[in-house]
């Protein structure tokens, strides 16, 4: 399914045809690489794009939020040699989006890297692909090379004095490459652990030279940004949240996908689209930005817009826009453990706090989840993730404690009834049900 | 500089420095584990995390800059419950178990565990283990009390040159661990035993020998190559029990080689001689001191009466104190010998006699850092002198370009600008096209010697490195090799040349601890006296051996062993015993090993260092100064009333100087000796880092190392080739006269032309004679 549904489409324009639009002729059609002979053949400032991608308020689609302008314009002019990073390790689980911005419309990514490229001064690009995406990682290598051959790639792009080559690469799965400057170091062939920040990649980046890295989604909306102008790009959603944005909506939904809608759209507006809730049952809680973000209980979800500062001001993060929905049937601390062991596994082991911390935590939601919880152990999970919070190189020592404090916060009667009944509050019938696999009645009589 | 607050205090701090460094400034202490001063910052432990005014979270103090106006609370509510934080995840995992772990009573993650634990852990999880690692024979591991600070990692990679060690799985399960199937071969690998915070990695000699608080300390100087390097010797009832860096920024920072660390085992070999001996009637008999040191001045006083003193030759070993040298020569001169040497390995002594003052490094160590380009001429850097290799590696990661002239193209692990490799028969003509290369870019005249001379592409990049370096910022380095070369004397002069013609500096890297200090103490020998080599190619009646083995200490040692069985009379003053010894000796008298005696070595840079005895003489040992010293008396010597070693010191040095006067490698040589006619197979011969003096040739552990692997035949594949061998072959070689050695052949791809490798100092190979020789080499 390459699109459910759409408001005001940008970045998903391309994914009509599905599997059969994706190639250099379709994006040409579509009005693909317009912008960059635009700015080549009219000799753009560097400033002026910079300026007008400000204007947009496109902020970081990878999840952090930063304005992308104001990123750029942190690039030193000066020197030489620099690189501009695309970060399609989407490794946040919930989060689809760029897998099929790659599958469906690489071209728009390729052109958005070319323009930053041109912005910051850079002569090279990498695009860093998830290592359990493969296939998209081939179909990318085969449209650069549609782009290379066709002259927007390379020595003097389409005749200008501008050159740029992009690269992709592929990583193996490891979620920390996606934070930038682990993402940097796996790129230059070391293990991905995160880097002390400062110096930020802007001044010490890739082979530590300045580096401008910024998510697939950003660089894709980049020519939409620059056809339509920065000023009506940011009409498009809310004043400080720009534009549209992707929202991978997965979970207890009939539709799960992909759905672009303009930011500040009703929560309720995108839970429609997606079809609703799956068998009619009550939603129970929402996960808004990809799983390191807070939980927001459905009556707080559903008074939220789909927008940067409308989560957060409930509480949450939009983060990558993965939308995960979950109905009455999910017992909390099964989640809590599901989510608690992905951030132990993927740990990176460097900071003492992430690498000790993060064990410790699954270990004991694990416990209570197994009838074996303490009834300290709700306010032991709370100093432990106090203890691990802003303590280390990167965040995903806080991506790791956001989950557990959130669910325990939100849904502490859960917590309180596993420890005290050694059992689930959520019958384990309904969880059946709702799991997709089996049907109430089905199993009713099994247990 | 940029003022800043700390704990409200006010202070000045360099631009660019770190929180960290500014509240050492201070003196204040900021708790942490993976930061160290001489590796990168990694900033993984956390443990250093403090309060930063209007910053929202703690800050990490090793890896934050401070800036102008900064305010920094290392010990605000903030702070401490970070730092507590830390601890508590710290010590979930780690296994506690102090009373069986090495490192109790001088483990970091105890020591601040007092300070920021609790009394009891909130962990009731299953806590990890971690499979332990084998890192060779020196390093012991405990892995699961390891805390991944990676000090160890940054060690291999940045200090020791090479990353030997790594972290591999990730999150809890990570582990740091060497190459699958390798184990940590670095020379400088017993430093990460320091730098290890816990007790992950500890000494596999010392383990489980000694609790830390059991041990007396004393600083004393290492007795092994001419860095002397500064130690912290720890006894135990009077057996030395560990040996420790004592940090001197100015020689050995705050490192030690795995030679200097471990080859105290020696001092507890079984071959120590511990009661003087002589022969009688063909047997060995234990005798008392008396009796020995009368055996022992009768047989030379019957030798200088009925041969001369010219009859008795002194060899004493670069490894002796000043003291001993000094007694040792006064002594062979009052019986009229000038007959002394302590250059055992030299075989080129023409620059006696021209040479304006004492060879030595030429600068101080710690100018090496100024350096912006050098050349090393025949030295196995990295075995010959470790710490001094570890220097210029850090000058070439700062930008120095760092060349290299020699016969084997070892991985000096050190990023080189330029190199050329040539027979050691080459050398000189080598080095003198260099020479003649920096002359005609600095438009100043060459030797004319060098007239004949055609530069080749090598020696031109190595001169265009060395003539583009800063005023005065270049140097020519002399190692081992080039000061045992057949034409030391011409490699001298022209290293003078050079450094001449690029108004930057020369100097020899001093092979022994007392390499200067021997021509200080003037164990030379005078001007109608024999230099080491020759008085064992012009056999003596009698010897003095100080401290010596001279079938591996010597250039020749199959001459040395020949010469000595026929003397007469052989007066030997060792720490050690050996078969050789029992053969060719008349008298043993046990004198002791520097850790037993006070003395004094001179290093490569002039530099004086006494020390003290850090334990009682074992068994009957003696110090060899007060041997001597009484040996004098016996022979009724004038001038032999010294009361301690510091008295002899103060008369050898006249006085006590921080550094010693007439340091000067100038020479006023006569002609040059660019002669390059050889006809067969050169011998390029290493002294193998384990196997240079008779201490750590008796270490065992260090012997276990793979350093000490038996000596093979390396050749490179035309040589192989031509000699129809293929690598694995044994291959008899030969000196032309009856002795031949069968060794394996190996490939080693760096070294020239007609060149064999074989080491010397060691049994295997003494048979072979001459360090420098034409060698035959045929299929087994």
């Amino acid at each position: 399914m390459a699109l459910i549904d759409t408001i005001n489409p940008l970045l998903t324009t391309g994914w009509a045809k599905g599997d059969a639009g994706w190639s250099l002729k379709d994006y040409e059609a579509r009005g693909g690489y317009a912008q960059l002979k635009r700015i080549l053949s009219s000799k753009m400032s560097q400033d002026d794009l910079i300026a007008e991608v400000k204007k947009s308020v496109l902020r970081g689609r990878g999840g952090a939020g930063f304005p992308t302008g104001l990123k750029w314009s942190f690039m030193p002019k000066a020197a030489p040699e620099k690189y501009v990073v695309c970060n399609t390790d989407e490794g946040e689980p919930g989060t689809f989006k760029d897998r099929d911005l790659l599958r469906f419309d690489p071209h728009s990514t390729i052109e958005g890297m070319i323009i930053a490229g041109y912005a910051v001064g850079a002569k090279r690009g990498y695009n860093y692909i998830h290592g359990e995406i493969f296939e998209i990682y081939q179909r990318f290598e085969e449209a650069l090379d549609q782009a290379r051959a066709a002259g927007y790639l390379g020595n003097n792009i389409l005749g200008s004095d501008f050159s740029f080559d992009l690269f992709a690469h592929h990583g193996w799965g490891a979620y920390i490459c996606g934070e930038e400057t682990g993402l940097l170091e796996s790129i230059e062939g070391k293990k991905g652990q995160p880097r002390f920040k400062p110096p930020f990649p802007a001044n010490f980046g890739l082979y530590g030279k300045p580096t401008t890295i910024n998510n697939t989604e950003t660089f894709a909306a980049i020519p939409f940004i620059l056809g339509m102008g920065g000023e009506a790009y940011l009409n498009l959603g809310k004043p400080n949240n720009g534009g549209t944005k992707l929202f991978s909506v997965s979970g207890h939904v009939n539709r799960p996908g992909n759905y672009e809608v303009p930011m500040g759209t009703p929560f309720a507006k995108l839970l429609e689209m997606a079809g609703g809730m799956r068998g009619g049952r009550k939603l129970k809680a929402v996960i808004p930005g990809g799983s390191s973000a807070p939980v927001l209980p459905a009556d707080v979800v559903m008074e939220c817009t789909m927008d940067y500062d409308s989560i957060a001001k409930a509480g949450s993060m939009l983060g990558s826009g993965a939308v995960i929905v979950m109905d009455e049937t999910v017992c909390m601390v099964k989640a809590l453990e599901r989510l608690s062991y992905f951030y132990f596994e993927e740990s990176c082991g460097q900071c003492t706090p992430c690498r000790e911390g993060s064990g410790w935590l699954y270990r004991v939601v694990h416990r209570i989840e197994h009838g074996e919880g303490r009834p300290e152990d709700l306010d032991l999970l709370n100093r432990v993730t106090d203890n691990m919070m802003g303590k280390t190189i990167c965040a995903l020592a806080d991506a790791a404690a956001f989950p557990v404090r959130s669910f325990i916060k939100h849904f502490k009667s859960e917590f309180e009834y596993h420890i005290e009944h050694k059992k689930c509050l959520v019958d384990p019938d309904v969880q059946r049900a709702g799991s997709g696999f089996f049907s109430a009645s089905a199993t009713a009589g099994t247990v | 500089m940029v003022e800043i607050e700390i704990d409200g205090k006010t202070l000045e701090v360099a631009e660019g420095s770190t929180i960290i460094e500014a509240a050492h400034q201070l003196g204040t202490y900021i708790p942490h584990f993976c930061y160290h001063k001489k590796l990168s910052i990694a900033a993984n432990c956390r443990m250093c995390l403090v309060q930063v005014e209007k910053a929202p979270k703690p800050m990490p103090a090793c890896a934050t800059p401070v800036t102008k106006g900064m305010k920094v609370f290392t010990h605000s509510d903030l702070a401490v419950k970070a730092q507590k934080a830390v601890m508590e995840f710290l010590l979930i995992n780690h296994p506690l178990d102090c009373p069986i772990c090495d490192q109790g009573g001088e483990c970091q993650l105890q020591d601040l565990a007092v300070g920021y634990g609790e009394s009891a852990s909130k962990y009731e999880e299953e806590k990890r283990v971690v499979p332990d690692k084998d890192l060779g024979p020196l390093v012991s591991t405990d892995m699961t009390r390891c805390i991944n600070c990676t000090r160890c990692i940054r060690f291999t990679a940045e200090i020791a040159g090479f990353m030997e060690l790594g972290q591999s799985y990730r999150g809890e399960r990570a582990e740091v661990m060497p190459f699958i199937g390798k184990t940590v071969n670095t020379e400088l690998s017993g430093n990460i035993i320091d730098l290890c915070p816990v007790g992950a990695l500890t000494s596999k000699p010392f383990r489980f020998s000694a609790r830390t608080w059991e041990l007396s300390r004393r600083k004393s100087v290492s007795p092994h190559d001419g860095l002397g390097s500064n130690l912290i010797v720890q006894t135990k009832h009077d057996k030395v029990m560990r040996v420790l860096p004592l940090e001197n920024e100015d020689i050995n920072e705050c490192w030690l080689t795995d030679k200097e660390r471990f080859s105290y085992q020696g001092l507890s070999s079984s071959a120590r001689l511990t009661k003087p001996m002589v022969k009688q009637g063909g047997q060995w008999v234990e005798v008392d001191w008396s009796v020995a040191l009368d055996y022992a001045a009768h047989a030379l006083r019957d030798v200088a009466k009925t041969h001369g003193g010219a009859a008795i030759g002194g060899l004493l070993s670069p490894h002796a104190t000043l003291e001993e040298m000094y007694l040792a020569q006064k002594l062979l001169r009052g019986m009229g010998s000038e007959n002394i040497d302590f250059r055992l390995r030299q075989s080129d002594f023409s620059a006696d006699g021209h040479r304006r003052g004492t060879p030595w490094l030429g600068m101080k160590i710690a100018d090496i850092a100024k350096l912006d380009r050098v050349l090393v001429v025949g030295s196995f850097l990295r075995k010959d002198h470790p710490l001094l290799a570890q220097r210029l590696r850090q000058s070439a990661k700062r930008g120095a370009q760092i060349s290299v002239l020699h016969s084997a193209d070892d991985d000096l692990l050190i990023k080189l600008t330029a190199r050329a490799i040539a027979a050691p028969s080459q050398l000189p003509a080598l080095l003198g096209q260099v020479v003649k290369a920096v002359c005609a870019l600095k438009g100043t005249a060459s030797d004319t010697a060098l007239a004949a001379v055609t530069v080749s592409a090598e020696a031109q990049a190595i001169a265009q490195s060395l003539a583009s370096g800063s005023d005065g910022g270049s140097a020519v380095l002399l190692g081992n090799f080039a000061q045992q070369h057949p034409q030391a004397a011409t490699l001298q002069a022209l290293a003078g040349q050079l450094a001449a013609a690029l108004g930057g500096r020369f100097g020899f890297l001093g092979e022994a601890a007392n390499s200067v200090g021997g021509y200080v103490g003037k164990a030379t020998p005078g001007a109608a006296g024999l230099g080491a080599a020759a008085m064992l190619k012009d056999p003596r009646h009698a010897y003095v051996v100080l401290g010596a083995e001279p079938e591996f200490d010597c250039a020749d040692g199959a001459q040395a062993l020949a010469s000595l069985g026929k003397a007469a009379a052989v007066v030997v003053l060792t720490s050690f015993k050996s078969q050789a010894m029992l053969d060719y000796a008349a008298v043993l008298l046990p004198v002791s090993p520097f850790s037993e005696t006070s003395g004094t070595f001179i290093n490569t840079e002039g530099r004086v260092q006494s020390f003290f005895a850090a334990a009682k003489p074992l068994g009957e040992t003696r110090p060899a100064w007060k041997v001597l010293r009484v040996l004098g008396n016996l022979l009724d010597m004038p001038g032999f009333e010294f009361n301690s070693s510091e008295d002899v010191r103060s008369e050898a040095l006249a006085g006590k100087p921080d550094f010693v006067s007439g340091l000067d490698n100038g020479i006023d040589l006569a002609e040059l000796n660019l002669n390059t006619s050889i006809n067969g197979v050169e011998r390029v011969a290493d002294v193998p880092i384990h196997f240079a003096d008779a201490l750590v040739r008796r270490a065992p552990s260090l012997q276990q190392a793979t350093d000490s692997a038996a000596p093979t035949a390396r050749m490179n594949a035309a040589t192989l080739g031509k000699l129809g061998l293929v690598a694995g072959d044994r291959a008899r070689v030969g000196t032309g006269g009856a002795a031949t050695v069968t060794l394996s052949a190996e490939l080693d791809t760096g070294l020239p032309d007609g060149v064999v490798r074989i080491a010397a100092a060691h049994a295997d190979t003494v048979a072979l004679g001459a360090m420098c020789a034409v060698l035959s080499v045929e299929k087994a």
